[in-house]
């Protein structure tokens, strides 16, 4: 109660005790914490940590099972979204929630009462104060299909604030955008703190909570474990709270000597169904022993890429992707079905971005899993199983996989456990080009670092492997080579020893001249 | 407080063990039992227990009807299996009815032609294959334009199933000899194309080819490539396409099937149950199999049960409906509240509902 008292004006919400249960799962336990005004406060922990839980309970998209909620000292309940505005609550969650063909300031004037609705100038003045008072860019009459990623962003938080939000939930807000585009963002999240706004930043970004908040709670596996502020923390530190053990940060980029040519991609293009050339006339090598990082916002084709090489994607004409391999010889891929290139015995593995819509079978367990590219081997119509289960025991018992047992649906298995299954399968192939894309995303700090040095020991021993990723801190520290692609097309090829952020991030987004 | 916890919420609960979900199905069962017994009761003021006496009776009292019950369960679980790697592969066959059909019209048509043509047996082999063949084509259409133009397959299949009521109701006009809009019984001195006795039991083989087909098509879907390559394209299309399988072959390969299976049913149907054809063959029971074929969640082997049930409420129907007056509607009723309980006992064993905490002091 003492802090109740001494807190009323600064205190802008506080949890008690907040417990929520998703049938087995206990998302939260008894979390207790305050966010307070002018500040910004960062939600750090990993990946099914509870921080979306939690807050979801504040936007009144959950209900806790337990526990109390006080905003500006007066206990509330938050039983729907719209209760959540009332009290000043906004969150920007990570799937924007925005009409595709209506206008930016359609979006925001939707669901509002008809009287403030109708009156569009009045509203388009109300933006523009919000716009001119925090520093937002936003063309108002730019329909939401035409707009980058966070255009869209920007919209969103705009709407929140134009709703009277002073309390600002941002769930994973630098996730999709580019360096210069956080440095704007951030920007604005500081104009709003000198405002009196209270913002919450849920992330696992170490760098970022290190640069923007001024305190930082951790929560770990549901429960909350403490809050800290900035400026007396470290980065070490706060991923010891988060990870509950200590963990060195650095990733091993060793260098490999003798290096030969496995893909020569040339003139690569890509056409989709739009008629939008997604992959645009793309020449590469790729070589034994390196890991080539590709960077890019997303949507840049990097998808497309990989599919193309792998005969998922029809190339255009003109296309050419050969294969160098000192086993099987020398193949031109383009025009090999994704069929051909497995029964030819060419070792390409690739570990695909869906991994439960594209590298796996959700509901079959590891042993089916393991078998879904070579399930066809054996004679006769049926099925062997007992070598595709030996090869399931082994990536288990390598990759530490935690199922309880062969046969369980891979789709209840942890997003870490379900992305080792998948890589694992890929390795155990023995492939001599290793291609991923986005491999890491959603994994908890020790499961990214097992994968991180799960391809430099691949690449230690010989394999080219190709690293898609989004964080770009990662990126630049494992890629020997950093490719570059912008709108579809290669738009640099970097050093990663010697490579700078800042560069990197003006090639994602502007196209150099004369390419 | 103004505001306050709402009072219902709906949480998840997927761990449940199995003997709590078995548990679950009872009671409702048992629910629907006494729901049933109320409804007879108020509407009717019969003993709700004569009633269901009565429906055992239906099912069960003699010898003849209970291998009546046997054939019928057989005759519904065959379809329900036929569909079965459809659904695996999550094409949702709604065509069954057609399927049936078309094969029931084709086995009929070799029976007026060549039945005393040909030796029985060859004549029942023939029938066999190009009833499943029929049923196959009916399969085959909706498939390919599913699997070339990614049209959709369940308005497609549905729709085959009008077409097949047309063609059945042309050659039903052309072999209607007496006017009566009917075709009669087939053969009905001759026996040419009729399923013969075995050990003295009529629809002993009906059974049998029930037995093999729901054993085979529970071999093929788990234990072959062809099965598994079933099961990956009806997970997802991508994940299909990235190991390499070819997804339109599979599709249509797996329609194929399915029709033919349907197609084997109408000639089940056909020569050993009806030995007649008209558009009443398949009697709805190519949409009653959706539902035997979803309450087992596709296991071949549950559907025995499921498929036994609905056919005992039928039975079950039809007695009252002789026993007590009444008409069919009411013991139509009793089937519908036995399978909405039955439905609803799925969300139970899922979900669970809390309700809001009593004020603690």
């Amino acid at each position: 109660m003492e802090r109740f008292d001494d807190m009323d004006n600064n205190c802008a919400i506080q949890l008690k005790n907040i417990t929520k249960s998703f049938g087995s799962v206990k998302a939260n336990q008894h979390v207790s914490f305050d966010i307070r005004k002018h500040e910004v406060l960062a939600i750090l922990g990993e990946n099914g940590s509870g921080k979306t839980t939690v807050m979801n309970m504040l936007a009144g998209i959950y209900y806790p099972d337990e526990g109390e909620i006080f905003v500006n000292g007066k206990q509330v309940t938050i039983k729907d979204p719209k209760d959540a505005f009332d009290l000043g609550i906004g969150m920007i969650h990570q799937h924007y929630k925005l009409i595709d063909v209506f206008t930016a300031l359609e979006n925001i004037v939707l669901g509002l009462e008809p009287e403030e609705k109708n009156d569009m100038a009045a509203a388009r003045k109300k933006v523009n104060d919000i716009c001119e008072r925090y520093g937002f860019e936003i063309d108002l009459d730019m329909k939401v299909y035409d707009m980058t990623v966070s255009q869209k962003q920007t919209l969103e938080i705009i709407k929140v604030l134009y709703r009277g939000a002073d309390i600002l939930i941002l769930d994973e807000p630098t996730a999709v955008l580019t360096p210069q585009e956080i440095t704007k963002l951030f920007a604005i999240l500081k104009n709003m703190r000198r405002d009196g706004k209270a913002i919450v930043i849920i992330t696992h970004k170490l760098n970022e909570v290190m640069e923007i908040s001024d305190r930082v709670t951790i929560l770990r596996k549901g429960e909350y474990i403490g809050t800290v502020n900035t400026s007396e923390t470290n980065e070490n530190e706060l991923t010891e709270m988060m990870v509950g053990e200590k963990i060195v940060l650095d990733i091993a980029r060793d260098f490999v000597e003798e290096k030969h040519k496995r893909l020569e991609v040339k003139h690569l293009t890509v056409i989709n169904k739009d008629g939008k050339r997604v992959v645009d006339d793309v020449t590469f090598d790729l070589f034994s022993g390196e890991v080539l990082g590709i960077a890019g916002i997303s949507g840049s084709g990097q998808k497309e890429l990989l599919e193309a090489i792998m005969g998922l994607q029809k190339p255009e004409e003109g296309s050419s992707v050969v294969y160098y391999s000192t086993a099987h010889g020398v193949h031109e891929l383009v025009g090999l079905s994704t069929r051909e290139i497995i029964s030819h015995g060419l070792h390409l593995a690739f570990v695909p971005e869906d991994r439960l819509g594209m590298g796996l079978v959700g509901n079959m367990g590891m042993t089916d899993n393991v078998m879904l590219k070579r399930y066809r081997k054996g004679k006769g119509p049926f099925l062997h199983r007992s070598q595709p289960q030996q090869m399931a025991v082994k990536i288990r018992d390598e990759l530490e996989v935690d199922t309880p047992s062969l046969d369980y649906p891979v789709r209840r298995l942890s997003g870490g456990n379900v992305q080792k299954v998948l890589v694992g399968r890929e390795i155990n192939n023995k492939p001599t080009v290793l291609m991923t894309a986005y491999a890491v995303r959603g994994l908890d700090i020790n499961t990214s670092y097992a994968i991180y040095n799960l391809l430099n020991e691949q690449k230690k021993r010989g394999v080219a492997v190709v690293y898609v990723g989004e964080d770009l801190d990662v990126l630049m520290a494992l890629s020997d080579r950093i490719l570059v692609l912008c709108n579809g097309r290669v738009n640099g090829i970097l050093d990663g020893r010697t490579a700078v952020k800042e560069e990197v991030g003006l090639l994602m987004t502007h196209l150099k001249e004369g390419n | 407080m103004a505001n306050k916890e709402p009072l219902i919420r709906i949480r998840k609960k997927d761990d449940r063990p199995l003997y709590q979900k078995i548990l679950i199905k009872i009671v409702f069962v048992v629910l629907a039992l006494l729901i049933a017994a109320l409804f007879i009761n108020s509407v009717t003021k019969l003993n709700p227990l004569d009633v269901y006496a009565s429906m055992f009776r239906g099912a069960f009292s003699t010898k003849r009807r209970i291998w009546i019950t046997i054939r019928d369960t057989c005759l519904l679980l065959s379809i329900a299996v036929g569909l079965t790697p459809a659904f695996r592969m999550k094409f949702w066959n709604t065509g069954a009815e057609g399927q049936i059909l078309i094969g029931g019209l084709v086995s009929a048509a070799m029976m007026i032609y060549f039945g005393g043509k040909m030796p029985n047996a060859v004549l029942l082999v023939v029938m066999l294959v190009l009833s499943m063949v029929a049923g196959a084509l009916w399969g085959f259409l909706p498939a390919f334009f599913k699997a070339k133009f990614n049209t959709n397959e369940t308005l497609f299949t549905l729709m085959m199933n009008y077409v097949g009521i047309q063609v059945i109701e042309f050659f039903v006009d052309v072999w209607d000899k007496k006017q009566s809009h009917s075709v009669g019984v087939i053969n009905s001195e001759t026996r040419a194309g009729w399923f013969p006795s075995v050990f003295g039991q009529q629809y002993l083989i009906n059974v049998l080819i029930v037995v093999i087909v729901t054993a085979a098509v529970f071999i093929y879907l788990n234990y072959s490539k062809h099965g598994y390559e079933v099961t990956v394209t009806g997970e997802s299309e991508s994940t299909a396409r990235y190991s390499g399988i070819n997804v339109p072959k599979v599709i249509i390969r797996t329609m194929l099937l399915s029709g033919a299976l349907c197609g084997l049913a109408g000639f089940t149907e056909v020569a050993g149950i009806s030995h007649t054809i008209s558009t009443q063959t398949s009697g709805g029971r190519g949409f009653t199999a959706i539902i035997v074929a979803w309450l087992a969640k596709l296991n071949p082997f549950i559907m025995v049960i499921y498929s036994f049930l609905i056919v005992f409420l039928n039975k079950g129907a039809v007695q009252i409906a002789s026993d007590f007056n009444l008409n069919e509607y009411a013991s139509d009723t009793i089937t519908g509240i036995l399978l909405f309980c039955i439905l609803a006992s799925e969300f139970f064993t899922s979900y669970q509902i809390v309700f809001r905490h009593k004020e603690e002091q």
